[in-house]
């Protein structure tokens, strides 16, 4: 019991807020002890494992497949090809994807086969039984030749290799240009990166004796993805089930259906056996999502005074091989690009071509790191090219609070002048990057430099699905213990301890008076899942909504007891009090029995429904898609080493408007973890693809940033108090990734004078840019 | 099938014998025959650090071993460290300095902590992060995970 009785309390009743407070996550006493039960952990009886034939080749026909040695090994269950699966449908963003490939692979990661067995030893071995014929074709490896008219069609129905196209516009940007005194035109390139949760992959798919299907899964989309398997295997959505068991990592990886997901759920139809499968880490890299590789080019200008003119943006997105969220992320790119800083004219064009390269999905920051990679090394350009301090040109543009943007953005609340202000002082901004600039030429090998880059991401959810909301269901026990019922997941990001403190601070109770349950679709009510930031913000709001109406309950029941109006009572410390002095009344123990067993029999349960007052796009890409928008401003501080290019990222210096805080040790925990995925972004990570094939599948020749190489970090926060947002939150989860490569691109600019246009900054790209050899990326739409 | 061989070694304090293959990874050993799930597989070739375990008060990865290196010596794993006090300071540590997200890497890190404060017991921060260097978190950027570890290296200098 967590809700002390006490029959007889006289001191009045003060409750300290936890909003804001250091509170630690939940969940973390089971982590460090190691009994938390990830995916991997987790064995069912009866249980086969299942493992997949993956392509030998990057682009090829299929001309035979023989699986007899492999059906004939003892201990192997099933194997199964597309011929023994007539029933499957395409899945992915664009339906352009069998979960087991026909007659032609399209990629390496392709899957060709599969084996369920007793063990995955087993299962290994019967892999290397199977025989597989191919007849190579062409690889199309760059986006610009498979736009090319003439171009082999990577899939017959798109003969045009174009996947996805977005144009969107507001003002004309011919007049933009012909009011500018100054234009700038670049080309940017960005790379490869993959999200590399530390736990792989995988999934637990079982039918029960009534043919329900039941998946264990990491899945960050449970109601969604409750729906699609229901329609890709044409059964009744009702018979499907989801639990999450706690996930090693999302990061925006796990918001589609993969091929491996059908894969097991098709293996344990045929063998009516629970079948497990997971992931090897080179798996993982090979057979993941990526973030999307874009060639952008952008043309901006502005007038002498600062004023911003106009924007023209071309990007090409290399599709890969199918469609997932990747080619999607115009969506995210495009608000950067129209509304990041006021623009009276803008163009936005993007074209995503099919390759046979790896596929992207959505990962943290959803295009946003490379909108905001190349518009914030232009704001540097521009300022420069007028004469005016780049902090003053940002300050100049930048948003305020009740600016409707030329995309229909509103900003209700919006603190990126105090962002920008803020991360300006703190880093000593203005007096280092002059400084810098004057010791360019200046004896020695290492040079520091200073740059500044902004942001501005959903922060209210984001209106995609019919619906953005999340459902609660609020139970109280006898005991005046909560139940917290959320639609919403808990990925590690700390939304169970968030969505509890909002509870607990509705209702008066400690933090160690509430459980969440968060996993199952059979218990939970709907989500649209975790992306977008906005879990605080629409998860909470839902929670809070819930709580309110217990609290109703409660303080009616309380009020008639003790014959007095309901606003003269008050939820604290675990009693009614009398609001003004704080007197206990009756704890809440006490009054939940005396409703629960009393004449009325009433039983205090809530729920709630929340849907973000936000709207969907028109066609054009115009509304208010999000309930309150996110801002921040990061200074990047390095040492560039000219001798051998190598960049040291010595000093972040961070200001987001979170609208509030609400867990100050989660929050910084957010904030610190994506600077440090933003530094990776920027300086280390780098998925190698040469003509369809990764290179570099694993964590020796991937470099993830590791401990000794993070940088100081210095984390402000400017609170806007959202109108909407819970308690005046706002989501902050993507946030933290987004400004760190743009940043750096300004900071190796000022200490050494030269700009580099494409990812990441290795040392063999900054030397040889140092020295003038390297080419600056160049693309022009046809 | 791989053959198999009979070992006997120290586990957590407990002798223990185990029939493994002879080509399999001490971390699968420890999951799939004995049971212990606590030490994670994150890339089964040593860069991650998410398996680490201590063999005869060496931290290693698990994944890199076989199962017969085992054989005679004395194995602790994350569950091993229920009962040391120390432990239990970095665990109470990585909680209240809110070092643990997605929670996968933690036991490996713990792991790694211990080791490091058993062989440097004054490590400071610079110390600690070239200490945990082979530990991979994707989550939390290391910052309150060296905090955590910190924390409790002062502690044992105020001792």
């Amino acid at each position: 019991m967590s809700v002390p009785e006490k029959s007889v309390l006289k001191e009045p009743v003060v409750q300290e807020s936890l909003i804001g407070k250091r509170i630690a996550k939940m969940d973390a006493p089971e982590k460090v002890e190691g009994k938390t039960r990830y995916i991997h952990d987790i064995n069912l009886s009866g249980q086969l494992h299942a493992k997949i034939l993956r392509s030998a080749r990057v682009h090829a026909v299929i001309k035979s497949i023989d699986v007899s040695a492999a059906r004939a090994l003892p201990g192997v269950h099933a194997v199964i090809t597309a011929a023994d699966v007539p029933d499957q449908r395409p899945i992915g963003v664009a339906k352009d994807h069998l979960p087991l490939k026909t007659d032609r692979v399209r990629s390496q990661r392709d899957e060709i086969a599969a084996v369920a067995a007793e063990t995955e030893e087993i299962a290994e071995q019967a892999l290397k039984l199977i025989k597989v014929e191919y007849e190579d074709l062409p690889v199309l490896a760059d986006p610009e030749v498979a736009a090319r008219p003439g171009a082999p069609a990577i899939h017959a129905d798109k003969p045009d290799n174009v996947a996805m196209r977005f144009d969107y516009q507001h003002g004309d940007v011919a007049q933009g240009e012909a009011e500018s005194d100054v234009v700038v035109e670049d080309t940017f390139k960005l790379h490869y990166v993959t999200h590399c949760c530390m736990g792989v992959s995988g999934m637990i798919a079982e039918f029960d004796a009534s043919g329900n299907l039941l998946m264990y899964s990491n899945t960050q989309v449970p109601f969604l993805h409750k729906r699609e398997f229901a329609e890709y295997l044409q059964m009744d959505p009702s018979r499907v089930r989801i639990i999450q068991p706690p996930i090693g990592g999302g990061f925006g990886s796990k918001l589609d259906i993969y091929p491996f997901e059908m894969i097991c759920v098709f293996l344990a139809r045929l063998t009516k056996r629970p079948v497990k499968l997971v992931f090897t880490r080179e798996e993982e890299f090979l057979a993941s999502p990526t973030r999307q590789p874009v060639l952008l080019t952008l043309r901006s200008g502005c007038k002498k005074d600062g004023t911003l003119t106009f924007r023209q943006v071309h990007t090409l997105h290399d599709n890969g091989a199918y469609t997932s969220w990747g080619a999607t992320t115009p969506f995210v790119m495009m608000q950067t690009f129209s509304s990041l800083y006021r623009v009276p004219h803008c163009d936005y064009h993007t074209v995503a071509m099919y390759t046979n390269n790896p596929y992207a999905g959505s990962f943290r920051g959803y295009g946003n790191l490379q909108a905001t990679f190349a518009i914030e090394q232009q704001m540097d350009k521009l300022a420069e090219a007028i004469g005016m301090d780049q902090f003053e040109f940002r300050m100049k543009n930048a948003q305020e609070a009740g600016e409707v943007t030329g995309q229909g953005m509103v900003f209700r609340s919006c603190g990126f002048k105090e962002c920008l202000t803020t991360a300006a002082e703190r880093s000593d901004f203005r007096r280092k990057l002059e400084k810098n600039r004057k010791n360019q030429n200046a004896p020695g090998p290492i040079k520091r430099g200073i740059g500044m880059a902004a942001m501005l991401h959903v922060g209210g959810g984001a209106k995609i699905h019919q619906s953005d909301g999340c459902g609660t269901i609020l139970k109280m026990d006898d005991f005046g213990h909560v139940t917290l019922i959320t639609g919403a997941s808990e990925i590690g990001q700390g939304s169970e301890t968030v969505l509890s403190q909002l509870v607990c601070e509705e209702l008066g109770l400690p933090m160690s008076a509430i459980t969440v349950i968060n996993n199952d679709t059979a218990i939970t009510p709907w989500d649209v899942g975790v992306h977008a930031s906005r879990t605080t913000f629409i998860a909470g709001n839902s929670a809070i909504g819930a709580a309110r109406k217990a609290k109703i309950k409660l303080l009616a029941a309380a009020a008639r007891k003790f014959e007095c109006a309901e606003d003269e009572l008050d939820l604290r410390g675990g009693y009614v009090t009398r609001a003004a002095s704080g007197e206990p009344l009756i704890d809440l123990p006490r009054l939940l029995r005396q409703l629960h067993f009393s004449d009325k029999a009433e039983l205090v349960m809530t729920t709630f429904y929340y849907e973000p007052p936000s709207v969907h796009q028109d066609k054009g890409f115009k509304g208010d898609v999000s309930a309150a928008y996110a801002w921040a401003t990061q200074v990047v501080e390095v040492e560039v080493d000219t001798e051998t290019g190598i960049v040291k990222m010595t000093k972040v210096t961070a200001a987001h408007d979170v609208g509030r805080v609400l867990n100050r040790l989660g929050i910084e925990g957010q904030i610190e973890g994506g600077v440090v995925m933003g530094q990776g972004y920027a300086l280390t990570e780098n998925l190698m693809v040469e003509n369809g094939v990764i290179r570099n599948p694993n964590f020796r020749d991937y470099k993830l940033v590791t401990a000794p190489e993070i940088p100081e970090m210095d984390i402000s926060f400017i609170e806007s108090m959202d109108g909407e947002g819970p308690q005046g939150a706002k989501g902050v989860g993507e946030a933290p990734a987004i400004c760190i490569a743009a940043a750096t691109a300004n900071a190796i600019y000022n200490a050494t004078g030269v700009r580099i246009y494409d990812l990441p900054f290795t040392p063999e790209r900054v030397y040889s840019a140092l020295r003038g050899r390297s080419k600056k990326p160049y693309w022009q739409p046809a | 099938m791989s053959p198999k061989i009979d070992i006997d070694f120290t586990l957590n304090g407990i002798r223990k014998n185990a029939t493994v293959r002879i080509d399999m990874s001490a971390l699968d050993m420890l999951r799939d025959v004995i049971g212990l799930t606590g030490t994670k597989y994150g890339c089964g070739e040593g860069e991650c650090g998410a398996c680490t375990i201590q063999m005869d008060g060496v931290s290693v990865n698990a994944c890199l071993l076989f199962a017969v290196d085992c054989q005679g010596r004395n194995v602790v794993t994350v569950e091993g460290l229920a009962a040391d006090p120390r432990a239990a300071a970095l665990r109470a540590a990585f909680v209240k300095h809110g070092a643990v997200q997605c929670g996968f890497c933690t036991p490996g890190m713990v792991m790694q902590a211990s080791h490091l404060l058993d062989t440097h017991p004054d490590a400071d921060p610079d110390a600690i992060k070239r200490g945990i260097e082979g530990n991979i978190c994707r989550c939390t950027g290391y910052k309150k995970i060296v905090e955590a570890i910190a924390s409790v290296s002062q502690i044992q200098n105020q001792e």
